[in-house]
C-alpha cells in the first residue's frame, strides 16, 4: 500500500511535469523519430490540451451523474417503478452505440467542436452510473428499511438520509468506470475539431510520427490510471466512513 | 390502552389476518405467539400502519390510529426488530437519536436522552456514542436498536422478534433488561416471538395465534392450565407444564414461618428455581431469605408438590 502510493505520487509529478514543460523530455522522445521529424508536438501546448481534454470529462461526467441518479431514484420510487425497464433498455442503447457513431450523427445537428464531443461522452458515461445508482438503491439491507420507516420517517428522509448515503459507495464505483471510458473516449472527440489530446495522437498518425502517438497515449492513459486509482481510494475511504464492508 | 377491533388483512384471495379484537391495557406486556405464517408479525406491523389493514380498527387511548399521517404516527410508537436494523452509516449516537432528531427535540435534550439511554443499557457514552453499529457485538446491537425504540420516551413499544438473533445467554440477559426498563418507564410493549418458552417468561398476557385466527388471550399461568384449543397445548409441549407452572410464581408468597439448614434460597426467585434447588441439594424443607439476606421463613417440598399440580 505505502510503496503503491509513492509509485502513485512519483508517477503523478513525472506527468506534470511533462505536460507543463514537454520540451525538458525531448531527449526521451528523439530516438522515436525519423527524418528530423520534431520530437515534441507544438501546434498546441500539451498543457491547454491536457486541461481541456480534463474539462471535456468534467463536465460530460457531471451531467450523466446528475441524469443516471435522477433517473435511479425516480424509477426506484414507488410511483416510478413502472418505468424502470424502460429506462433500462433506454441507458442500454446509449452504451450499444460506438462513440464514432454518436459522433458522426451529432456533427450535422451540432456542428463541429466541443457539442458533439460531450453528447458523445454523456451517453457514454449513463450507463455504468445509472446500473450502480440501481445496485446502490435497491440492494440495502431489509432490516435498514424497515427500522427508517417504522421510525417515522417520510419518503423523502429516507432518501436523503438513509438510502443515497449508503449507496453512494457504489454509486461511486460506477463513476468511476463512467469517468476512465470518457477519458479514453474523449481522444475520438479530435476527429471533429474538439481539442483533447486525441489531437496529439491523430498529428502523429497522419505524420507517421510515433513520439507524437506516444506522448497523447502516454498522457491519455496514464491520467486514467491515476483517476481510476484514486476513486478507488475515496470509494474505501467511503465504505469504512458509512460502516459498510465488501 | 390499545384497543384492536376486528383486524384483518387480506392479499388477493388469502387472509392473513382475520377478524382479531383484543385489548392491551397500559403497562401490559402483551406477547403475540404463533408458528410461522400465522400472521403474528403482520397483526404488529399493523398497530404502526407498517401495513395498512383491510377493515377493523386499532385505537390507542382511544384515538383511531387512521386519524394522523402514517408517518407521524411510528414516531410516537417505539419500534424494535430481528436484527436490529440500526443505520449502518451512523454512529451509535446519532441512531439513537433518530426519532428525537425526527420530532425536532432542541439538541441539549437528545444529548441528555442519548447518554441515559446508554447508561441504561450498560454501555458507556464516551465508550460507544461515536462508534459505528458495525463496530459493536450483536448483543450490544440489540440494545442500542432497542434504546433507539425507546428514544423519544414512547408509551408503546412494539417489538419483532427482537431476541431471535442472541446467543441464548445474551438473550436471557436481554430479556430480562427489557423487563426491568418495562417497570421503569411503565412502557405497553406487544412483542411477537415464536418461543413459547420466551412468552411466558416476558408476557403478562399471550396471544396464541394461528392460521391469521387468535386463538387465545390470556394470563401465562391460564394459558398453561387452560390451553384453548390442541393446538396451543401442542405450542406449548407437553413435557414440563408443571415446571412453567411452578415458574410463573414467586417463592415469597408461598413462604411457611419456620427454619431450616442449608443454603437459602432467596424469596424473588421462581418456585422452579425453588424446586430445582430442593431436588439437587436433597433437602425437603429450604429456608428463604429476602432481597436483603434476612431469613423470612420456610419453603418445604410438600408446598411445591402440591402449587406444582394441575388445578382442579
Amino acid at each position: 500500500m505505502k510503496i503503491g502510493l509513492i509509485v502513485r505520487l512519483v508517477v503523478l509529478v513525472l506527468l506534470v511535469a511533462f505536460v507543463v514543460s514537454p520540451a525538458s523530455f525531448e531527449w526521451a522522445f528523439l530516438p522515436l523519430t525519423k527524418n528530423n521529424q520534431p520530437a515534441i508536438y507544438t501546434q498546441n501546448t500539451l498543457l491547454s490540451l491536457t486541461l481541456s481534454h480534463l474539462t471535456f470529462v468534467a463536465i460530460a461526467t457531471v451531467a450523466s451523474t446528475l441524469v443516471a441518479v435522477g433517473l435511479a431514484i425516480v424509477v426506484t420510487r414507488p410511483f416510478g417503478a413502472e418505468f424502470l425497464p424502460l429506462s433500462r433498455s433506454l441507458a442500454n442503447i446509449g452504451q450499444t452505440f460506438p462513440p464514432v457513431a454518436v459522433l458522426a450523427l451529432c456533427v450535422p445537428i451540432l456542428g463541429f467542436g466541443a457539442g458533439p464531443t460531450l453528447v458523445a461522452l454523456f451517453l457514454y458515461g449513463l450507463l455504468p452510473i445509472f446500473e450502480n445508482a440501481l445496485t446502490g438503491l435497491t440492494t440495502l439491507p431489509p432490516s435498514v428499511n424497515e427500522a427508517a420507516r417504522g421510525v417515522g420517517m417520510t419518503g423523502r428522509q429516507r432518501l436523503l438520509g438513509v438510502e443515497l448515503p449508503l449507496a453512494t459507495p457504489v454509486i461511486l464505483a460506477g463513476i468511476r468506470l463512467s469517468v476512465v471510458i470518457s477519458v479514453a473516449t474523449a481522444t475520438i472527440g479530435s476527429t471533429v475539431a474538439a481539442s483533447t489530446l486525441g489531437e496529439v495522437i491523430i498529428a502523429g498518425l497522419l505524420s507517421n510520427n510515433v513520439a507524437f502517438v506516444l506522448q497523447g497515449g502516454l498522457v491519455v492513459g496514464v491520467m486514467a490510471v491515476l483517476i481510476y486509482d484514486a476513486l478507488s481510494a475515496l470509494e474505501r475511504v467511503l465504505m469504512a466512513r458509512t460502516g459498510q464492508r465488501r | 390502552m390499545i384497543e384492536i377491533d376486528a383486524l384483518t388483512k387480506d392479499y388477493l384471495d388469502l387472509t392473513v389476518v382475520d377478524h382479531v379484537s383484543m385489548r392491551i391495557d397500559d403497562g401490559d406486556i402483551a406477547v403475540i405467539v404463533g408458528t410461522s405464517g400465522s400472521g403474528k408479525t403482520t397483526l404488529l406491523r399493523m398497530i404502526n400502519r407498517l401495513i395498512e389493514p383491510t377493515s377493523g380498527s386499532v385505537k390507542i387511548d382511544g384515538k383511531d390510529t387512521r386519524s394522523v399521517p402514517a408517518h407521524l404516527l411510528r414516531r410516537e410508537i417505539g419500534y424494535a426488530i430481528q436484527g436490529h436494523g440500526l443505520f449502518p452509516h451512523r454512529t451509535v449516537g446519532q441512531n439513537i437519536a433518530t426519532v428525537p432528531v425526527l420530532m425536532g427535540w432542541e439538541k441539549p435534550r437528545i444529548a441528555a436522552r442519548v447518554e441515559e439511554l446508554l447508561e441504561l443499557f450498560q454501555l458507556p457514552a464516551d465508550q460507544f456514542r461515536d462508534r459505528l453499529p458495525s463496530e459493536l457485538s450483536g448483543g450490544q446491537q440489540q440494545r442500542v436498536g432497542v434504546a433507539r425504540a425507546l428514544a423519544a420516551e414512547p408509551k408503546l413499544l412494539l417489538m419483532d422478534e427482537p431476541f431471535g438473533a442472541l446467543d441464548p445467554i445474551i438473550r436471557a440477559k436481554a430479556q430480562a433488561d427489557l423487563v426491568g426498563i418495562q417497570k421503569r418507564f411503565g412502557t405497553t410493549i406487544v412483542l411477537v416471538t415464536h418461543d413459547m418458552e420466551e412468552a411466558i417468561h416476558l408476557g403478562t398476557r399471550i396471544a396464541v395465534m394461528d392460521q391469521g385466527k387468535l386463538l387465545q388471550y390470556a394470563t401465562p399461568a391460564e394459558i398453561v392450565v387452560k390451553p384453548a384449543t390442541d393446538f396451543v397445548g401442542e405450542l406449548l409441549g407437553s413435557g414440563d407444564r408443571a415446571f412453567r407452572l411452578l415458574g410463573l410464581r414467586r417463592i415469597g408468597d408461598f413462604v411457611e414461618p419456620g427454619e431450616a439448614s442449608g443454603a437459602p434460597v432467596s424469596a424473588e426467585q421462581t418456585l422452579r428455581d425453588g424446586l430445582e434447588e430442593a431436588l439437587w441439594s436433597g433437602r425437603a424443607v429450604l429456608p428463604v431469605v429476602d432481597g436483603a439476606g434476612k431469613p423470612v421463613g420456610r419453603l418445604t417440598l410438600a408446598t411445591l408438590q402440591r402449587l406444582g399440580a394441575r388445578p382442579q
